[in-house]
C-alpha cells in the first residue's frame, strides 16, 4: 500500500534493463518500501542492477518477463500478486527504438519495433490496469517519449509507437479515474543512457536521474501527465505548429 | 436480498491515500447479507472516517456503514450506563445524556466519532491518566463474526476475544452496540485551569506534580518555537462543575448543551491550502500570548473545551489537496530526553501546524493494540505535502522505536510493519486470536496490508 507522503512498499518495473524505469525505482525507494521486481525478457539480464539497489530490509527480485509475448501478460500479472501481493506502482518502461535505417530495408524490423513498443505496451498495461480496479489501487507510470508528440523523420517508427501508446495512456487514465487508481505519463526528451549511447544528443538532453526526480515529484503531486524536462512542454507547443518544411529540416537527426 | 453497493473513493480524514471500495450503509439486521457478498478483498466496517490515515479503507474491497440513531440507545440511569448501536456517533449521544445528567467515560478531541469506531481504536482522552481510554469503561458489547454468529463479550466474557476486540481497529468482528458506564454529572461546564508554560521542561514538571488532581488535562505546544522555547505551551486542567458553583441563575439552566457550528471549510480551498510556515508561526504566536499565565477557575461548555474544531465543519480541507496527516506516538515515562529530541526535530524541521498536543497518559489496558501506555503522547498535525516529510517521519519513527514507544494505529498513515511489531510486543498474540476468529480473512482494511496486522 502506498501512505500517506506517497511512499509505495512493492514496486514493479517492466523493462527491468531500462535506465530510466531503474532510476525511477530507485527514487521511490524509501524504508516503507519492501519489494522491487525488474521484469525483464531474461531474468539474468538485471543482475547489476539488482546489486545497486539491494539494500537492507529490501527485496530485489526479477521476473522473466516477454513484452512481444502478449499472450503471457494475463498470466505474467496474476504469478506476481500471487507471490507479492498488491502492486503499488508498475512502470512500464521497456521499449526498442531500432534503427530506422533497418526498417527501412525489412519491414519486419519496423513492425517488431510497433509491436514491442505498442502492443506490448497496450497489452500489460490493460492487465495491469484490471488489477488495479481489483485491488481499488495502484499507480501505473507510463514512459512516452517526445519523439511522440511529432514524429520525425530520423526515428518515426519508434516515434509512431510512443505516439500511439501516448494516446492509449490518457485514455487510459482518464478511464481509471475514479477507480482508486491513477495512470500517469512521463515524456521525456533526449535522455543519456545505453538507449541513445553514440547518438548526437537532441536539445534539452537530460538524463535518468533527472526524469525519475521529476517523475516521483509529479507522481507524488497527483500529476497526469509531465515533461522532463519541464521545458519541453513549451518547446514542444511551439514545434507542434512548425510548418512542415521548416520542421524536415530541424537539425536534430 | 438484493446487495446494493457504491463504488466510492475513500480517503481518512487527513484526505491521503484515496483507494476505491463497494460500499453501502446498512442496518444491524441486514450486515450478514452484506459480508456474505465480499470477494476476497474483504469487508470492513467505517463510522464517520474520523481516523486520519487508512484505517477505515479497504481497496477493492466492501466497507460497510452501520446505520444508528441515539434515540434507540437505552440510558440505564441507576447503573450510569448506556447501551447503543455502534454506528450512533457521540455526537448524538451527547444530545440525549448531558441533558440528564451523563457524560461519555471518553471524548477525544472530536465529537464526530461512532460508539464502534472508539471501541475498535481504543480512543482515549483528556481523562486517560486517572480514567484510561475507552475499553476501560465498556461492560459488554455484541459482536458478529465472520461467520455470521453473533457474539456477546465483555472483560468477564470471552475476555480475550473482547480485548482483541477494543483497539482491534475492526478486525474482529462487525460491533453491532455496546454498553459503557458513563459519567455522571451536574452541570454541562466545565471548570478550567490555565497554565502557560515556557518551554517544555516546564510543561513536563507541571503536568507530572498537578495533573493528578483533575480529572481532565491535556496542553497545546507551539512546535514551531526553538531554544529556550522549545515547546512552549498552553495546558489546561479541568473537571466538570459542580452545581454548586454556579450561580442560581445559572444553575437553572445547569445542564443545557447546544454544540454551535460556526462555518464549514467550502470545498474549493487551493490545492496548497492555508497552512504552512507563515500562517502557522503566526497562529502560535497569538495563541500563546492570548492566554493568561496563569488562571484558575474560569467555566467552558463542554464544546468548548472538548471539541473545539468541532464548530468549523470540514476544516481538514484548509490543508489543500495534498491533505495532512497526524502523527501521534507514546513514550514511557523516564524517556523525557527523547521526547524532547523529537519535539526539537519536528521544530527544527518547521513543518508542523498550529494543531500539537501533548498529554500524559495513565495506565494501560488489557488489550494488545491498545495504544496508550504509561507515559507521554505527543500529536502533531503536518500537510502532508512538507518538503522532506518522509524522512523526517522515518527518523523520529526509529527514536520511538529505541524508547520502547509507539504509534497510534487510528492516527497513523506512514509508518512501517516494523515499527508497530516493535511497538505493540504483544502483536502475535492478537493476531492469533484474529486468525482464530477470520480464518478466512473476511475482515480486511488498507492499514492492516499496510502494517502487515493480517
Amino acid at each position: 500500500m502506498e501512505n500517506a507522503v506517497g511512499e509505495v512498499q512493492n514496486i514493479l518495473v517492466l523493462g527491468g534493463r531500462s535506465e530510466i524505469g531503474v532510476a525511477i525505482a530507485r527514487e521511490l525507494l524509501t524504508p516503507s518500501t519492501q519489494r522491487v521486481m525488474l521484469a525483464c525478457r531474461q531474468p539474468g539480464e538485471s543482475r547489476e542492477v539488482e546489486a545497486s539497489l539491494a539494500r537492507n530490509g529490501l527485496r530485489v527480485e526479477s521476473v522473466s518477463f516477454d513484452a512481444a509475448d502478449t499472450a503471457s501478460h494475463a498470466g505474467f500479472v496474476d504469478n506476481i500478486v500471487e507471490g507479492s501481493g498488491d502492486l503499488d506502482v508498475v512502470i512500464l518502461a521497456f521499449g526498442v527504438l531500432g534503427s530506422q535505417e533497418q526498417c527501412d530495408d525489412d519491414s519486419q524490423s519496423a513492425v517488431k519495433i510497433a509491436h514491442t513498443n505498442y502492443s506490448g505496451a497496450v497489452s500489460i498495461a490493460m492487465e495491469v490496469a484490471k488489477r488495479f480496479r481489483q485491488q481499488g489501487h495502484g499507480r501505473l507510470i507510463i514512459l512516452s517519449s517526445v519523439a511522440g508528440e511529432r514524429t520525425r523523420k530520423a526515428n518515426y517508427v519508434y516515434g509512431s509507437t510512443k505516439a500511439g501508446l501516448d494516446a492509449f495512456a490518457q485514455g487510459l487514465s482518464d478511464a481509471m479515474v475514479g477507480t482508486g487508481a491513477s495512470v500517469m505519463i512521463v515524456r521525456p526528451g533526449f535522455v543519456h543512457s545505453a538507449m541513445t549511447t553514440g547518438m548526437k544528443a537532441a536539445p534539452f538532453s537530460t538524463t535518468p536521474e533527472v526524469v525519475a526526480k521529476l517523475t516521483v515529484k509529479g507522481l507524488r503531486a497527483g500529476k497526469r501527465i509531465i515533461w522532463t524536462p519541464g521545458i519541453l512542454r513549451w518547446v514542444f507547443m511551439v514545434m507542434r505548429h512548425l510548418p512542415v518544411a521548416i520542421w524536415r529540416r530541424m537539425p536534430m537527426g | 436480498m438484493e446487495t446494493d453497493f457504491t463504488t466510492s473513493r475513500l480517503t481518512g480524514w487527513g484526505r491521503t491515500s484515496p483507494s476505491s471500495a463497494r460500499t453501502a450503509e446498512v442496518s444491524r439486521g441486514d450486515v450478514s447479507e452484506f459480508i456474505k457478498d465480499s470477494n476476497r478483498r474483504g469487508v470492513l466496517m467505517r463510522g464517520l472516517g474520523r481516523s486520519y490515515g487508512d484505517a477505515a479503507q479497504n481497496a477493492g474491497g466492501v466497507v460497510l456503514t452501520l446505520k444508528g440513531s441515539a434515540h434507540e440507545a437505552v440510558l440505564d440511569v441507576d447503573a450510569g450506563t448506556v447501551t447503543a448501536g455502534a454506528g450512533v456517533s457521540l455526537h448524538d449521544l451527547l444530545k440525549v445524556i448531558v441533558p440528564r445528567g451523563f457524560f461519555v467515560p471518553v471524548t477525544p478531541g472530536t465529537r464526530f466519532v461512532t460508539v464502534g469506531g472508539a471501541v475498535a481504536s481504543d480512543i482515549h482522552g483528556k481523562n486517560h491518566h486517572v480514567e484510561g481510554s475507552f475499553g476501560n469503561h465498556v461492560r459488554r458489547l455484541t459482536l458478529m463474526l465472520a461467520d455470521g454468529t453473533i457474539h456477546e463479550v465483555g472483560p468477564d466474557q470471552n475476555p480475550s476475544l473482547f480485548w482483541a476486540t477494543v483497539g482491534g481497529m475492526g478486525l474482529t468482528g462487525v460491533i453491532l452496540d455496546v454498553t459503557f458506564s458513563l459519567i455522571p454529572i451536574e452541570t454541562s461546564l466545565c471548570t478550567v485551569n490555565t497554565i502557560r508554560c515556557r518551554n517544555i521542561d516546564v510543561l513536563i514538571e507541571e503536568m507530572s506534580h498537578g495533573d493528578d488532581d483533575h480529572r481532565y488535562s491535556v496542553a497545546w505546544a507551539d512546535l514551531l518555537a526553538t531554544g529556550s522555547r522549545l515547546g512552549r505551551s498552553v495546558l489546561w486542567r479541568g473537571d466538570h462543575t459542580k452545581l454548586a458553583e454556579l450561580s442560581s441563575k445559572d444553575a437553572a439552566q445547569a445542564l443545557r448543551y447546544e454544540p454551535r457550528h460556526l462555518a464549514s471549510v467550502p470545498p474549493i480551498v487551493p490545492s496548497f491550502g492555508f497552512v504552512n510556515k507563515l500562517s502557522s508561526s503566526l497562529f502560535n504566536e497569538l495563541w500563546f500570548r492570548k492566554e493568561p499565565r496563569r488562571k484558575e477557575g474560569g467555566h467552558k461548555s463542554i464544546p468548548s473545551y472538548f471539541h473545539p474544531l468541532d464548530a468549523i465543519g470540514s476544516w481538514n480541507r484548509l490543508y489543500g489537496a495534498g491533505g495532512f496527516l497526524q502523527y501521534q506516538f507514546a513514550l514511557p515515562f523516564g524517556r523525557e530526553d527523547e521526547l524532547r529530541q523529537i519535539i526539537e526535530k519536528v521544530a527544527v524541521s518547521k513543518t508542523a501546524s498550529p494543531l500539537v498536543v501533548l498529554k500524559r497518559f495513565g495506565a494501560s489496558n488489557p488489550a494488545p493494540l491498545s495504544f496508550p501506555m504509561p507515559g507521554w503522547t505527543l500529536t502533531v498535525d503536518i500537510p502532508a505535502r512538507a518538503e522532506g516529510l518522509g524522512s523526517l517521519l522515518h527518523i523520529i519513527d526509529e527514536m520511538v522505536m529505541q524508547s520502547g514507544g509507539r504509534h497510534y494505529l487510528a492516527k497513523d498513515a506512514h509508518t512501517t510493519p516494523l515499527a508497530i511489531r516493535q511497538g505493540y510486543p504483544r502483536l502475535d498474540e492478537w493476531i492469533q486470536i484474529q486468525r482464530s476468529v477470520d480464518p478466512d480473512r473476511r475482515w480486511q482494511s488498507d492499514l492492516a496490508r499496510r502494517l502487515e496486522l493480517i
